[in-house]
Protein backbone atom coordinates (compact mmCIF):
# COMPACT_ATOMS: atom_id res chain seq x y z
CA UNK A 1 0.00 0.00 0.00
CA UNK A 2 1.71 3.49 -1.18
CA UNK A 3 1.46 6.47 0.66
CA UNK A 4 -0.96 8.39 -0.81
CA UNK A 5 -3.87 5.28 -0.99
CA UNK A 6 -2.73 5.02 3.28
CA UNK A 7 -3.43 8.48 3.88
CA UNK A 8 -7.26 8.37 1.77
CA UNK A 9 -7.98 5.64 3.35
CA UNK A 10 -7.21 7.03 6.95
CA UNK A 11 -9.30 9.56 5.47
CA UNK A 12 -11.90 7.24 4.34
CA UNK A 13 -12.04 5.75 7.84
CA UNK A 14 -12.53 9.16 9.88
CA UNK A 15 -15.35 10.20 7.30
CA UNK A 16 -16.99 6.98 7.86
CA UNK A 17 -16.41 6.73 11.67
CA UNK A 18 -17.87 10.41 12.25
CA UNK A 19 -21.36 9.59 10.16
CA UNK A 20 -21.75 6.75 11.84
CA UNK A 21 -21.40 8.67 14.65
CA UNK A 22 -23.62 10.94 13.92
CA UNK A 23 -26.33 8.87 12.69
CA UNK A 24 -26.55 7.12 15.60
CA UNK A 25 -26.48 10.14 18.00
CA UNK A 26 -29.69 11.97 19.53
CA UNK A 27 -31.59 8.34 18.61
CA UNK A 28 -34.85 7.34 21.13
CA UNK A 29 -34.31 4.48 23.21
CA UNK A 30 -37.12 2.80 21.37
CA UNK A 31 -35.28 2.55 18.14
CA UNK A 32 -32.20 1.42 19.51
CA UNK A 33 -33.02 -2.38 18.82
CA UNK A 34 -34.03 -2.09 15.33
CA UNK A 35 -30.99 0.33 15.12
CA UNK A 36 -28.98 -2.74 16.58
CA UNK A 37 -30.62 -5.08 13.96
CA UNK A 38 -30.48 -2.93 11.15
CA UNK A 39 -26.64 -2.02 11.71
CA UNK A 40 -26.27 -5.82 11.58
CA UNK A 41 -27.68 -6.11 8.36
CA UNK A 42 -25.53 -3.17 7.38
CA UNK A 43 -22.33 -5.50 8.08
CA UNK A 44 -23.43 -8.35 6.16
CA UNK A 45 -22.04 -6.77 3.25
CA UNK A 46 -18.96 -9.09 4.70
CA UNK A 47 -20.55 -11.13 2.04
CA UNK A 48 -19.07 -8.93 -1.01
CA UNK A 49 -15.76 -9.95 0.73
CA UNK A 50 -16.49 -13.36 1.17
CA UNK A 51 -17.62 -13.77 -2.35
CA UNK A 52 -14.17 -12.58 -4.20
CA UNK A 53 -12.48 -14.55 -1.35
CA UNK A 54 -14.13 -17.62 -2.38
CA UNK A 55 -13.99 -16.12 -5.82
CA UNK A 56 -10.32 -15.98 -6.71
CA UNK A 57 -9.57 -19.19 -4.18
CA UNK A 58 -7.35 -21.63 -6.02
CA UNK A 59 -6.21 -24.42 -3.29
CA UNK A 60 -9.09 -26.64 -2.20
CA UNK A 61 -8.53 -25.49 1.44
CA UNK A 62 -8.91 -21.57 0.29
CA UNK A 63 -12.35 -23.45 -1.46
CA UNK A 64 -13.84 -24.31 1.66
CA UNK A 65 -12.82 -21.54 4.11
CA UNK A 66 -14.38 -19.55 1.26
CA UNK A 67 -17.32 -21.49 0.72
CA UNK A 68 -18.08 -21.46 4.42
CA UNK A 69 -17.05 -17.79 4.95
CA UNK A 70 -19.73 -17.02 1.72
CA UNK A 71 -22.76 -19.07 3.76
CA UNK A 72 -22.52 -16.90 7.15
CA UNK A 73 -22.20 -14.22 5.30
CA UNK A 74 -25.27 -14.45 3.33
CA UNK A 75 -26.79 -16.10 6.44
CA UNK A 76 -25.89 -12.41 8.16
CA UNK A 77 -27.82 -10.42 5.61
CA UNK A 78 -30.69 -12.46 4.84
CA UNK A 79 -31.47 -12.96 8.77
CA UNK A 80 -30.43 -9.41 9.55
CA UNK A 81 -32.68 -7.38 6.67
CA UNK A 82 -35.73 -10.44 7.84
CA UNK A 83 -35.64 -9.57 11.44
CA UNK A 84 -35.28 -5.92 11.17
CA UNK A 85 -37.81 -5.68 8.89
CA UNK A 86 -40.07 -7.99 11.31
CA UNK A 87 -39.12 -5.00 14.24
CA UNK A 88 -39.56 -2.13 12.17
CA UNK A 89 -43.42 -3.34 10.86
CA UNK A 90 -44.63 -3.36 14.25
CA UNK A 91 -43.91 0.61 14.75
CA UNK A 92 -45.11 1.03 11.26
CA UNK A 93 -48.69 -1.33 11.87
CA UNK A 94 -49.14 0.78 15.76
CA UNK A 95 -48.71 4.01 13.72
CA UNK A 96 -51.38 3.56 11.38
CA UNK A 97 -54.11 1.70 12.75
CA UNK A 98 -53.67 1.43 16.60
CA UNK A 99 -57.49 1.19 17.36
CA UNK A 100 -57.89 -1.83 14.74
CA UNK A 101 -55.82 -4.56 16.25
CA UNK A 102 -56.38 -7.07 19.31
CA UNK B 1 -18.15 -11.56 -22.03
CA UNK B 2 -17.67 -7.90 -22.03
CA UNK B 3 -16.07 -6.66 -19.26
CA UNK B 4 -18.32 -4.74 -17.30
CA UNK B 5 -16.17 -4.62 -14.32
CA UNK B 6 -16.00 -1.03 -14.81
CA UNK B 7 -19.50 -0.41 -12.92
CA UNK B 8 -17.86 -2.44 -9.38
CA UNK B 9 -16.41 1.18 -7.83
CA UNK B 10 -19.42 3.47 -8.78
CA UNK B 11 -22.12 0.79 -7.63
CA UNK B 12 -19.98 0.30 -4.60
CA UNK B 13 -20.21 3.89 -3.70
CA UNK B 14 -23.86 4.08 -4.42
CA UNK B 15 -24.28 1.03 -2.01
CA UNK B 16 -22.46 3.15 0.77
CA UNK B 17 -24.50 5.94 -0.11
CA UNK B 18 -27.79 4.53 0.18
CA UNK B 19 -26.89 2.57 3.35
CA UNK B 20 -26.26 5.63 4.88
CA UNK B 21 -29.55 6.93 4.08
CA UNK B 22 -31.09 3.84 5.09
CA UNK B 23 -29.32 3.88 8.85
CA UNK B 24 -30.57 7.65 9.06
CA UNK B 25 -34.24 6.71 8.22
CA UNK B 26 -33.94 3.74 10.89
CA UNK B 27 -33.37 6.24 13.04
CA UNK B 28 -36.29 8.16 13.19
CA UNK B 29 -39.62 6.81 13.88
CA UNK B 30 -41.80 7.99 11.11
CA UNK B 31 -39.16 6.55 8.95
CA UNK B 32 -38.05 3.60 10.12
CA UNK B 33 -39.41 0.82 8.23
CA UNK B 34 -38.51 2.48 4.43
CA UNK B 35 -34.83 2.38 5.90
CA UNK B 36 -34.34 -1.04 6.15
CA UNK B 37 -35.79 -1.59 2.46
CA UNK B 38 -33.28 1.05 1.19
CA UNK B 39 -30.66 -0.32 2.70
CA UNK B 40 -31.42 -4.65 1.31
CA UNK B 41 -31.91 -3.13 -2.11
CA UNK B 42 -28.41 -1.11 -2.03
CA UNK B 43 -27.31 -4.62 -0.71
CA UNK B 44 -28.87 -6.99 -3.42
CA UNK B 45 -27.46 -4.71 -5.96
CA UNK B 46 -23.34 -4.74 -4.27
CA UNK B 47 -23.82 -8.36 -3.99
CA UNK B 48 -25.10 -8.59 -7.73
CA UNK B 49 -22.40 -6.25 -9.30
CA UNK B 50 -19.83 -8.53 -6.96
CA UNK B 51 -20.03 -11.17 -9.63
CA UNK B 52 -18.61 -8.75 -12.43
CA UNK B 53 -15.23 -8.70 -10.75
CA UNK B 54 -12.03 -9.47 -12.96
CA UNK B 55 -10.78 -13.18 -12.52
CA UNK B 56 -13.39 -14.24 -10.31
CA UNK B 57 -13.89 -18.16 -10.65
CA UNK B 58 -16.05 -20.36 -8.80
CA UNK B 59 -19.42 -19.35 -9.50
CA UNK B 60 -21.23 -22.32 -8.99
CA UNK B 61 -19.77 -22.97 -5.43
CA UNK B 62 -20.75 -18.98 -4.83
CA UNK B 63 -24.06 -19.64 -5.77
CA UNK B 64 -24.41 -22.75 -3.67
CA UNK B 65 -22.98 -20.96 -0.76
CA UNK B 66 -25.47 -17.94 -1.26
CA UNK B 67 -28.48 -20.34 -1.91
CA UNK B 68 -27.56 -22.40 1.26
CA UNK B 69 -26.61 -19.42 3.91
CA UNK B 70 -29.71 -17.05 2.55
CA UNK B 71 -31.91 -19.76 2.65
CA UNK B 72 -31.20 -20.98 6.11
CA UNK B 73 -30.99 -17.32 7.40
CA UNK B 74 -34.40 -16.01 5.75
CA UNK B 75 -36.36 -19.72 6.98
CA UNK B 76 -34.99 -19.22 10.44
CA UNK B 77 -35.68 -15.30 10.59
CA UNK B 78 -39.04 -15.56 9.45
CA UNK B 79 -40.03 -18.51 12.01
CA UNK B 80 -38.93 -17.68 14.95
CA UNK B 81 -41.23 -15.34 17.87
CA UNK B 82 -40.54 -12.01 18.26
CA UNK B 83 -39.61 -12.75 22.30
CA UNK B 84 -36.52 -14.77 20.76
CA UNK B 85 -35.37 -11.29 18.22
CA UNK B 86 -32.67 -10.76 20.48
CA UNK B 87 -30.52 -14.02 20.67
CA UNK B 88 -31.57 -14.13 16.88
CA UNK B 89 -29.53 -10.40 15.99
CA UNK B 90 -26.26 -12.08 18.24
CA UNK B 91 -26.15 -15.58 16.40
CA UNK B 92 -26.61 -13.42 12.44
CA UNK B 93 -23.86 -11.13 14.19
CA UNK B 94 -21.83 -14.06 14.81
CA UNK B 95 -21.51 -15.55 11.89
CA UNK B 96 -21.07 -12.23 9.81
CA UNK B 97 -17.88 -11.83 12.57
CA UNK B 98 -17.27 -15.79 11.06
CA UNK B 99 -17.32 -14.35 7.67
CA UNK B 100 -15.06 -12.23 8.22
CA UNK B 101 -12.86 -13.99 10.02
CA UNK B 102 -13.09 -16.78 6.64
CA UNK B 103 -11.78 -13.86 4.47
CA UNK B 104 -8.98 -13.71 6.75
CA UNK B 105 -8.20 -17.09 6.68
CA UNK B 106 -8.39 -17.17 3.09
CA UNK B 107 -6.26 -14.27 2.63
CA UNK B 108 -3.33 -15.49 5.10
CA UNK B 109 -3.07 -19.10 3.11
CA UNK B 110 -2.38 -16.88 -0.55
CA UNK B 111 0.05 -14.89 -1.53
CA UNK B 112 0.30 -11.33 0.40
CA UNK B 113 2.10 -8.35 1.39
CA UNK B 114 2.92 -7.53 4.75
CA UNK B 115 0.54 -4.79 4.83
CA UNK B 116 -2.50 -6.45 3.80
CA UNK B 117 -1.72 -9.52 6.00
CA UNK B 118 -1.13 -7.58 9.12
CA UNK B 119 -4.68 -5.90 8.38
CA UNK B 120 -5.85 -9.36 7.60
CA UNK B 121 -4.53 -10.82 11.32
CA UNK B 122 -6.36 -8.09 13.56
CA UNK B 123 -9.37 -8.64 11.18
CA UNK B 124 -9.10 -12.20 11.80
CA UNK B 125 -8.78 -12.20 15.44
CA UNK B 126 -11.89 -9.71 15.98
CA UNK B 127 -13.96 -11.77 13.54
CA UNK B 128 -13.05 -14.83 15.09
CA UNK B 129 -14.10 -12.99 18.63
CA UNK B 130 -17.21 -11.67 17.66
CA UNK B 131 -18.22 -14.94 16.42
CA UNK B 132 -17.76 -17.29 19.52
CA UNK B 133 -18.30 -13.97 21.56
CA UNK B 134 -22.44 -14.10 19.99
CA UNK B 135 -22.52 -18.12 19.52
CA UNK B 136 -22.43 -17.56 23.66
CA UNK B 137 -24.58 -14.40 23.74
CA UNK B 138 -26.88 -16.83 21.68
CA UNK B 139 -26.73 -20.00 23.76
CA UNK B 140 -27.28 -17.84 27.48
CA UNK B 141 -30.84 -16.30 25.65
CA UNK B 142 -31.78 -19.03 24.19
CA UNK B 143 -31.51 -20.68 27.17
CA UNK B 144 -29.74 -23.80 26.30
CA UNK B 145 -27.36 -22.47 28.43
CA UNK B 146 -26.97 -21.26 32.13
CA UNK B 147 -27.46 -17.28 31.50
CA UNK B 148 -25.86 -16.88 35.31
CA UNK B 149 -22.32 -15.48 35.02
CA UNK B 150 -19.74 -18.34 34.95
CA UNK B 151 -16.91 -17.63 36.80
CA UNK B 152 -13.85 -19.41 38.36
CA UNK B 153 -10.54 -18.75 40.16
CA UNK B 154 -7.86 -16.76 38.11
CA UNK B 155 -10.27 -16.46 35.18
CA UNK B 156 -9.24 -12.74 34.40
CA UNK B 157 -5.42 -14.07 34.04
CA UNK B 158 -6.39 -17.23 31.90
CA UNK B 159 -8.21 -15.15 29.50
CA UNK B 160 -5.26 -12.75 29.26
CA UNK B 161 -2.87 -15.48 28.41
CA UNK B 162 -5.49 -16.66 25.78
CA UNK B 163 -5.20 -13.58 24.42
CA UNK B 164 -1.88 -13.31 24.48
CA UNK B 165 -1.53 -16.45 22.88
CA UNK B 166 -3.50 -15.40 20.24
CA UNK B 167 -1.49 -11.96 19.25
CA UNK B 168 1.49 -14.11 19.56
CA UNK B 169 0.43 -16.74 17.18
CA UNK B 170 -0.72 -13.84 15.00
CA UNK B 171 2.51 -12.12 14.81
CA UNK B 172 4.06 -15.80 14.38
CA UNK B 173 2.08 -15.82 11.33
CA UNK B 174 3.43 -12.54 9.98
CA UNK B 175 7.16 -12.90 10.95
CA UNK B 176 7.31 -16.39 10.44
CA UNK B 177 11.13 -16.55 11.34
CA UNK B 178 13.37 -19.09 10.31
CA UNK B 179 14.60 -20.32 13.85
CA UNK B 180 10.81 -21.90 14.56
CA UNK B 181 11.05 -24.96 11.40
CA UNK B 182 7.02 -24.64 11.30
CA UNK B 183 4.68 -22.93 8.57
CA UNK B 184 1.58 -20.57 7.83
CA UNK B 185 -0.63 -23.82 7.46
CA UNK B 186 0.83 -24.63 11.33
CA UNK B 187 0.40 -20.61 12.57
CA UNK B 188 -2.80 -20.27 11.14
CA UNK B 189 -5.22 -23.16 12.65
CA UNK B 190 -4.00 -22.30 16.20
CA UNK B 191 -3.99 -18.18 15.90
CA UNK B 192 -7.93 -19.21 14.89
CA UNK B 193 -8.74 -21.72 18.03
CA UNK B 194 -6.84 -19.74 20.16
CA UNK B 195 -9.00 -16.28 18.85
CA UNK B 196 -12.50 -18.52 19.06
CA UNK B 197 -11.55 -19.31 22.71
CA UNK B 198 -10.68 -16.03 24.03
CA UNK B 199 -14.43 -14.90 22.68
CA UNK B 200 -15.88 -18.02 24.42
CA UNK B 201 -14.12 -17.02 27.82
CA UNK B 202 -14.65 -13.57 27.48
CA UNK B 203 -18.28 -13.64 26.94
CA UNK B 204 -18.79 -17.14 29.95
CA UNK B 205 -18.72 -14.57 32.88
CA UNK B 206 -21.53 -12.26 31.50
CA UNK B 207 -24.67 -12.86 32.77
CA UNK B 208 -27.80 -12.67 31.09
CA UNK B 209 -29.25 -9.27 31.67
CA UNK B 210 -25.92 -7.91 30.43
CA UNK B 211 -26.19 -9.62 27.07
CA UNK B 212 -28.11 -6.82 25.13
CA UNK B 213 -25.02 -4.62 26.02
CA UNK B 214 -22.92 -7.46 24.97
CA UNK B 215 -23.90 -8.01 21.80
CA UNK B 216 -24.02 -4.35 20.59
CA UNK B 217 -20.34 -4.38 21.43
CA UNK B 218 -19.79 -7.63 19.39
CA UNK B 219 -22.05 -5.93 16.76
CA UNK B 220 -19.21 -3.14 16.77
CA UNK B 221 -16.41 -5.85 16.60
CA UNK B 222 -17.89 -7.45 13.59
CA UNK B 223 -18.28 -4.38 11.53
CA UNK B 224 -14.59 -3.26 12.71
CA UNK B 225 -13.40 -6.42 11.40
CA UNK B 226 -15.27 -6.01 8.15
CA UNK B 227 -13.57 -2.83 7.40
CA UNK B 228 -9.91 -4.49 8.16
CA UNK B 229 -10.76 -7.72 5.34
CA UNK B 230 -11.62 -4.83 3.14
CA UNK B 231 -8.21 -3.37 3.45
CA UNK B 232 -6.87 -6.86 3.01
CA UNK B 233 -7.58 -6.82 -0.45
CA UNK B 234 -5.17 -6.26 -3.33
CA UNK B 235 -7.93 -3.35 -4.55
CA UNK B 236 -9.15 -2.64 -0.92
CA UNK B 237 -13.05 -2.66 -1.23
CA UNK B 238 -14.20 0.27 0.18
CA UNK B 239 -17.59 -0.78 0.34
CA UNK B 240 -16.54 -3.71 2.93
CA UNK B 241 -14.43 -0.66 4.62
CA UNK B 242 -16.64 2.02 5.15
CA UNK B 243 -20.14 0.15 5.59
CA UNK B 244 -17.60 -1.69 8.40
CA UNK B 245 -16.33 1.45 10.15
CA UNK B 246 -19.75 3.39 10.32
CA UNK B 247 -21.12 0.03 11.81
CA UNK B 248 -18.72 -0.41 14.05
CA UNK B 249 -18.72 3.78 15.08
CA UNK B 250 -22.34 3.74 15.06
CA UNK B 251 -22.11 0.26 17.02
CA UNK B 252 -20.02 1.63 19.87
CA UNK B 253 -21.81 4.59 20.18
CA UNK B 254 -25.15 2.23 20.61
CA UNK B 255 -23.62 0.20 23.33
CA UNK B 256 -22.14 2.90 25.52
CA UNK B 257 -26.11 4.41 25.40
CA UNK B 258 -27.21 1.22 26.33
CA UNK B 259 -24.46 0.78 28.83
CA UNK B 260 -25.87 4.59 30.19
CA UNK B 261 -29.20 3.88 30.38
CA UNK B 262 -28.34 0.58 32.69
CA UNK B 263 -26.20 2.86 34.58
CA UNK B 264 -22.82 0.44 34.34
CA UNK B 265 -19.80 1.21 32.40
CA UNK B 266 -18.51 -0.82 30.03
CA UNK B 267 -15.78 -2.45 31.41
CA UNK B 268 -17.63 -3.41 34.18
CA UNK B 269 -19.99 -5.19 32.53
CA UNK B 270 -17.13 -7.26 30.74
CA UNK B 271 -15.15 -8.09 33.86
CA UNK B 272 -17.62 -7.56 36.50
CA UNK B 273 -19.51 -10.78 36.67
CA UNK B 274 -22.34 -8.84 37.65
CA UNK B 275 -25.12 -11.16 39.46
CA UNK B 276 -22.71 -14.37 40.31
CA UNK B 277 -22.82 -12.77 43.71
CA UNK B 278 -25.10 -12.53 46.66
CA UNK B 279 -25.25 -9.97 48.37
CA UNK B 280 -24.98 -10.11 51.89
CA UNK B 281 -25.44 -8.55 54.80
CA UNK B 282 -28.99 -7.04 54.50
CA UNK B 283 -31.65 -8.97 56.25
CA UNK B 284 -35.34 -8.42 53.87
CA UNK B 285 -38.11 -7.58 56.35
CA UNK B 286 -41.58 -8.61 56.32
CA UNK B 287 -43.04 -11.98 53.99
CA UNK B 288 -44.35 -12.37 50.28
CA UNK B 289 -48.09 -11.73 50.32
CA UNK B 290 -49.76 -13.89 47.32
CA UNK B 291 -53.50 -12.50 46.25
CA UNK B 292 -56.01 -14.29 44.23
CA UNK B 293 -56.88 -12.67 40.32
CA UNK B 294 -60.24 -12.58 41.93
CA UNK B 295 -59.13 -9.78 44.18
CA UNK B 296 -56.85 -7.95 41.57
CA UNK B 297 -59.51 -7.54 39.27
CA UNK B 298 -61.58 -5.94 42.20
CA UNK B 299 -58.88 -3.90 43.31
CA UNK B 300 -58.45 -3.07 39.41
CA UNK B 301 -61.96 -2.15 38.83
CA UNK B 302 -62.20 0.23 42.13
CA UNK B 303 -58.82 2.00 41.18
CA UNK B 304 -58.51 5.48 39.39
CA UNK B 305 -55.30 4.92 38.10
CA UNK B 306 -53.46 1.82 36.95
CA UNK B 307 -49.46 1.90 35.57
CA UNK B 308 -48.38 -1.75 34.31
CA UNK B 309 -45.32 -2.35 34.29
CA UNK B 310 -44.12 -4.92 31.43
CA UNK B 311 -41.11 -7.23 31.56
CA UNK B 312 -39.60 -9.94 30.43
CA UNK B 313 -41.74 -12.99 31.79
CA UNK B 314 -44.23 -10.73 29.76
CA UNK B 315 -42.41 -11.49 26.40
CA UNK B 316 -41.73 -15.25 28.06
CA UNK B 317 -45.60 -16.09 28.53
CA UNK B 318 -46.44 -14.03 25.16
CA UNK B 319 -49.09 -11.97 27.24
CA UNK B 320 -48.97 -9.22 25.52
CA UNK B 321 -52.50 -9.80 23.69
CA UNK B 322 -54.28 -10.13 27.13
CA UNK B 323 -52.63 -7.17 28.54
CA UNK B 324 -53.73 -5.62 25.59
CA UNK B 325 -57.62 -7.17 26.12
CA UNK B 326 -57.10 -5.98 29.73
CA UNK B 327 -56.17 -2.37 29.14
CA UNK B 328 -59.23 -1.71 26.72
CA UNK B 329 -61.32 -3.86 29.70
CA UNK B 330 -60.35 -1.02 32.25
CA UNK B 331 -60.74 1.75 30.20
CA UNK B 332 -64.16 0.89 29.23
CA UNK B 333 -64.80 1.20 33.41
CA UNK B 334 -63.10 4.57 33.14
CA UNK B 335 -59.59 3.49 34.95
CA UNK B 336 -57.16 5.61 33.54
CA UNK B 337 -54.61 3.24 32.59
CA UNK B 338 -50.59 3.77 31.42
CA UNK B 339 -47.61 1.90 30.65
CA UNK B 340 -44.35 2.16 32.41
CA UNK B 341 -41.38 1.25 29.67
CA UNK B 342 -37.76 0.89 31.61
CA UNK B 343 -35.24 1.38 28.80
CA UNK B 344 -33.64 -1.87 29.79
CA UNK B 345 -37.16 -3.84 30.62
CA UNK B 346 -36.81 -7.55 28.87
CA UNK B 347 -34.04 -8.71 26.68
CA UNK B 348 -32.96 -5.37 24.74
CA UNK B 349 -33.46 -1.88 24.48
CA UNK B 350 -37.29 -1.37 23.25
CA UNK B 351 -37.69 -5.00 23.41
CA UNK B 352 -40.95 -3.86 25.63
CA UNK B 353 -42.06 -0.99 23.28
CA UNK B 354 -42.08 -3.43 20.55
CA UNK B 355 -43.98 -6.25 21.75
CA UNK B 356 -46.96 -3.61 22.89
CA UNK B 357 -46.81 -2.32 19.32
CA UNK B 358 -47.29 -5.68 17.93
CA UNK B 359 -50.58 -6.06 20.50
CA UNK B 360 -51.80 -2.85 19.27
CA UNK B 361 -51.04 -0.44 22.15
CA UNK B 362 -50.40 2.92 21.01
CA UNK B 363 -47.97 4.77 21.63
CA UNK B 364 -49.39 7.19 23.44
CA UNK B 365 -50.41 4.63 26.40
CA UNK B 366 -46.58 4.08 26.86
CA UNK B 367 -44.39 6.34 29.35
CA UNK B 368 -40.60 5.73 29.60
CA UNK B 369 -39.43 6.35 33.00
CA UNK B 370 -38.58 9.67 33.55
CA UNK B 371 -41.87 10.64 32.56
CA UNK B 372 -43.44 8.26 34.49
CA UNK B 373 -41.65 8.13 37.84
CA UNK B 374 -43.49 11.03 39.79
CA UNK B 375 -46.82 9.78 38.90
CA UNK B 376 -46.50 6.40 41.19
CA UNK B 377 -47.23 8.34 44.21
CA UNK B 378 -50.41 8.93 43.24
CA UNK B 379 -51.62 5.51 42.08
CA UNK B 380 -53.86 3.43 42.80
CA UNK B 381 -52.52 -0.14 41.54
CA UNK B 382 -49.22 -0.51 39.68
CA UNK B 383 -49.53 -4.02 37.91
CA UNK B 384 -45.93 -5.45 37.53
CA UNK B 385 -46.60 -8.03 34.60
CA UNK B 386 -42.73 -10.48 34.55
CA UNK B 387 -40.56 -7.41 35.36
CA UNK B 388 -37.91 -7.66 38.49
CA UNK B 389 -34.91 -6.19 38.11
CA UNK B 390 -35.87 -2.91 36.92
CA UNK B 391 -38.08 -2.05 39.94
CA UNK B 392 -35.80 -3.52 42.62
CA UNK B 393 -35.48 -0.92 45.20
CA UNK B 394 -32.11 -2.03 46.39
CA UNK B 395 -30.94 -0.23 43.67
CA UNK B 396 -31.33 2.94 45.70
CA UNK B 397 -29.65 0.72 48.77
CA UNK B 398 -25.67 1.43 49.00
CA UNK B 399 -23.51 -1.69 48.78
CA UNK B 400 -26.00 -3.94 46.56
CA UNK B 401 -24.83 -5.17 43.45
CA UNK B 402 -27.67 -2.89 41.73
CA UNK B 403 -27.05 0.46 43.57
CA UNK B 404 -27.11 3.15 41.02
CA UNK B 405 -29.23 1.64 38.80
CA UNK B 406 -32.07 3.51 37.50
CA UNK B 407 -35.38 1.74 38.30
CA UNK B 408 -39.44 2.44 38.10
CA UNK B 409 -40.28 3.82 42.03
CA UNK B 410 -42.97 1.28 41.94
CA UNK B 411 -42.79 1.14 45.74
CA UNK B 412 -44.35 4.21 46.08
CA UNK B 413 -47.55 2.96 44.48
CA UNK B 414 -50.72 2.46 46.52
CA UNK B 415 -51.16 -1.01 45.78
CA UNK B 416 -48.45 -3.56 43.75
CA UNK B 417 -49.31 -6.36 42.56
CA UNK B 418 -46.64 -8.57 41.12
CA UNK B 419 -47.41 -11.21 38.64
CA UNK B 420 -44.43 -13.83 38.93
CA UNK B 421 -44.17 -17.27 37.64
CA UNK B 422 -43.02 -18.48 40.88
CA UNK B 423 -40.05 -17.37 43.87
CA UNK B 424 -37.26 -17.35 41.79
CA UNK B 425 -35.07 -14.14 41.59
CA UNK B 426 -34.21 -11.65 38.68
CA UNK B 427 -31.83 -12.20 35.85
CA UNK B 428 -29.47 -10.38 37.60
CA UNK B 429 -29.92 -13.15 40.63
CA UNK B 430 -30.63 -10.43 42.84
CA UNK B 431 -33.28 -10.82 45.64
CA UNK B 432 -36.13 -8.15 45.09
CA UNK B 433 -37.40 -6.38 48.47
CA UNK B 434 -40.38 -4.88 46.40
CA UNK B 435 -42.24 -8.62 46.87
CA UNK B 436 -41.90 -8.23 50.89
CA UNK B 437 -42.93 -4.72 51.17
CA UNK B 438 -46.17 -4.20 52.73
CA UNK B 439 -48.41 -2.95 49.50
CA UNK B 440 -47.21 -5.55 47.43
CA UNK B 441 -49.02 -8.74 46.80
CA UNK B 442 -47.74 -11.57 44.84
CA UNK B 443 -49.96 -13.08 41.79
CA UNK B 444 -48.49 -16.61 41.25
CA UNK B 445 -48.60 -18.17 37.70
CA UNK B 446 -48.01 -18.02 34.16
CA UNK B 447 -48.63 -14.18 32.99
CA UNK B 448 -50.84 -15.12 30.32
CA UNK B 449 -52.86 -17.18 32.20
CA UNK B 450 -53.09 -14.97 35.22
CA UNK B 451 -53.99 -11.62 33.10
CA UNK B 452 -56.77 -13.86 31.65
CA UNK B 453 -58.03 -14.62 34.96
CA UNK B 454 -57.86 -11.12 35.78
CA UNK B 455 -59.75 -10.14 32.64
CA UNK B 456 -62.91 -13.25 33.32
CA UNK B 457 -63.41 -12.13 36.87
CA UNK B 458 -63.11 -8.20 35.64
CA UNK B 459 -65.75 -9.12 33.15
CA UNK B 460 -67.86 -10.70 35.79
CA UNK B 461 -67.97 -7.73 38.04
Amino acid sequence: MDITLFWTAVLIVILAAFTGYVVISRVPVILHTPLMSGSNFIHGIVLVGAMVALGLATTTGEKIIGFVAVILGAANVTGGYVITERILQMFDRSKKKPEKEG
Amino acid sequence: MVDLSFAIDPVYIATIFIFIIGLQRMSHPLTARSGIVWAGAAMLIATLVTFLTPDLTNFALIAIAIVIGGGLGYIAAKRVAMTDMPQMVAIYNGMGGGAAAGIAAVHLLGTTTAATSTLAVVGGLIGAVSFSGSLIAFLKLQGWMRPRPITFPGQQVINMAVLALAVVSGILILWQPSFIPLSVATYLPLFFVLSLGFGFLMTLPIGGADMPVVISMYNAFTGLAVALDGFSFATPNYAMVVAGVIVGAAGSLLTLLMARAMNRSIPNILFGAFGATEETGTEIQGSLKPIEADDVAVLLAYANTAIIVPGYGMAVAQAQQRVKELADLLESKNVEVKFAIHPVAGRMPGHMNVLLAEAGISYDHLFDRDEINPEFPDTDVVLVIGANDVVNPAAHRQGSPLYGMPILDVELAKNVIVLKRGEGKGFAGIENDLFYRDNTRMLYGDAKESVGKIVQALKKL
